[in-house]
């Protein structure tokens, strides 16, 4: 398997925290003096740049949010003067003002790195053609990628969104080998191959990376499946730099995150306290190599948990599970945190049942209650009582394992349960009301 | 003599049995024998229906989990004794009987059996002369 930077991406870890020290505490002086609203937190915290000497320093500062970039909207923590600036990307802002980033000449050149790094993990090399599909624009998907496969020296072939019919077209004519777009516009794709009658064997796919919004193990195995490729996972967001922060290497145990230029964190997204390896958390992020916008562990709303351990691709930087969800989402019940992703991939590995599932959380007698309703599958269904107690004692056992948390578990009819084809509700949290 | 049963998983709910027989009838399908065997959260109605295929379309397009099971039916006396014989003669091989229901047509009555292998409970049952109904009689009954 290639890499694309053996110096960094397999670095002895000792080594690399020397050099992630060094980068923090660099990002941390250059914030202090050149950004007012880092000086003013860190003022208000007691805190001086000399308070950070390595990264076990870090817990001390702070955290960034994204309302934090909306009140200081568009410019107010970029650290650098406008004339270093020279691309500006930003977020379409469903829920409020956009969120906007800015990069000098040097971050973009990051940019291209950390972007090589992902698609080498993905496979790809300069015989590639990669059909990009991400939107170009203020959004940083289309440029991440296009950036990167120029550096790796693929043939890039920046299609952007939209129009399925050409797109569909291009990927025969091209011969493209890689496809990068959205996860539910892969599976758009897909069908629209279908309708236009393309046979498989007139396309030259055989890996795609999918990114920027979030999508289940299911997704994974269907877009596999109708595309006949191997669908990567890559992460990133544009307060950070853009796709490029993480990416799944082939052996596909784990998001690599080039910690090298971003440091991560696991929180607690309560009591805001970082938790040890292993444990499931939101992500939090600090920006060691960023010059435009530096962030300090700006939290990222994603749910991961972390580890450290060489991967069997020979890459020593951690690596982060498929995201889980959003911090938002969290539910506490009975002092224990529990995220419905988690519900969701335990019944993912039953094969008895498909993943129809509704959470149902209450409050009896001051105490919270869990209630999961599953779908009965019909291929699975033979008339025996014996063999549905069996099943749904199975599940009950499997989830409270898991989880660590009582559950009752009923089983229902098929399609009794919402389903919709963007997100379906999967909790009802009946002590809100 | 392999009877084809209808079986249909089913939340305890109020109204979820008077949906299942109102769709059959509607489409004209007669039942001949029904049973339920339910737990507290959820059960499974059994039944022998004129046209068990067309049923089970039917119920499965209106998102019932539907499957059809293999069973044998017995015409005997209704007298217990006949009924304790052949429950014997499957103990016998062991056999074992997964469950059972019966209904009375006038001075006899037909059981209905569900057991681990339906064959060899076929041959044996024969064997001692017992009477097995053929599907299409029993469809129509
Ligand atoms: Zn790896």
């Amino acid at each position: 398997m290639e890499i694309w930077n053996r110096h960094f991406e397999c670095m002895d870890r000792e080594e690399l925290k020397g050099v992630q020290s060094e980068r923090l505490r660099e990002t941390v002086e250059r914030v202090y003096f050149n950004v007012p609203y880092y000086r003013n937190k860190m003022q208000e915290a007691g805190l001086g740049p000399e308070s950070i000497q390595t990264t076990d320093d870090l817990h001390k500062l702070p955290f960034t949010t994204k309302q934090d970039l909306r009140d200081n909207y568009p410019f107010g923590l970029f650290a650098v003067p406008m004339s270093e600036i020279v691309r500006v990307h930003a977020s379409s802002g469903t829920t409020g003002k956009s969120t906007v980033v800015g990069y000098t000449r040097n971050d973009i050149a990051t940019w291209s790195e950390v972007m090589a790094r992902t698609l080498t993990c993905a496979g790809a090399n300069r015989h590639d053609f990669i059909h990009v599909a991400y939107g170009y624009g203020l959004f940083t998907g289309g440029l991440g990628l296009h950036y990167g496969g120029e550096k790796i020296g693929a043939s890039v072939i920046p299609v952007s969104g939209g129009n399925t019919f050409r797109q569909v077209q291009l990927l025969v004519d091209f011969g493209s080998t890689m496809l990068a777009c959205t996860p539910s516009y892969a599976l758009f794709i897909a069908e629209a191959l279908e309708e236009a009658h393309i046979r498989r064997d007139d396309l030259k796919l055989r890996v795609g990376v999918f990114g920027a919004e979030p999508w289940t193990e299911n997704m994974r195995r269907e877009i596999e499946e109708k595309l006949r490729i191997k669908a990567i996972d890559i992460y990133g967001l544009s307060e950070v730099i853009g796709p490029g922060v993480a990416s799944e290497c082939l052996v596909q145990e784990g998001l690599h995150i080039s910690e090298d230029h971003f440091y991560p964190e696991i929180i607690d997204p309560v009591t805001l306290e970082v938790l040890p390896e292993g444990k499931t958390g939101e992500l939090v992020f600090t920006t060691i190599t960023k010059e435009g916008l530096p962030l300090i562990r700006y939290r990222t709303r994603d749910l991961t948990r972390l580890r450290y351990d060489k991967c069997r691709c020979g890459r020593t930087m951690v690596r982060m599970e498929k995201c889980l969800g959003r911090s938002d989402d969290m539910l506490i019940i009975r002092g224990v945190n529990l995220f419905p992703s988690q519900v969701e991939s335990v019944l993912l590995e039953m094969s008895e049942i498909k993943p129809h599932y509704l959470l149902i959380v209450d409050r009896v007698n001051n105490l919270d209650t869990l209630e999961l309703k599953v779908e009965v599958d019909e291929e699975f269904f033979q008339d025996k009582i014996s063999q549905l107690e069996g099943l749904r004692q199975k599940i009950q056992t499997n989830l409270e394992s898991t989880l660590g948390l009582g559950i009752k578990v009923n089983l229902v009819e098929p399609r009794t349960l919402e389903r919709s084809e963007g997100k379906a509700k999967r909790v009802i949290d009946k002590r809100k009301f | 003599m392999i009877i084809h049963q209808l079986s249909v998983f089913l939340e305890n709910k109020s109204g979820r049995l008077t949906e299942v027989l109102e769709t059959l009838g509607s489409e004209n399908i007669r039942i001949t024998a029904l049973s339920v065997a339910d737990t507290s959260e959820f059960g499974i109605l059994r039944m022998i229906v004129s046209d068990p295929v067309r049923a089970k379309e039917v119920l499965k397009s209106r998102s019932f989990t539907v499957n059809l099971t293999e069973v044998i039916s017995i015409m005997a006396p209704s007298e217990a004794k006949y009924y304790a014989k052949v429950l014997k003669i499957l103990s016998d091989l062991d056999n074992s009987i997964e469950y059972t229901y019966a209904f009375s047509l006038g001075e006899k009555s037909v059981i209905i059996l569900r057991c681990s292998n339906t064959e060899e409970a076929i041959r044996a049952l024969k064997e001692h002369e017992l009477e097995l109904i053929k599907a299409s009689d029993l469809y129509k009954l």
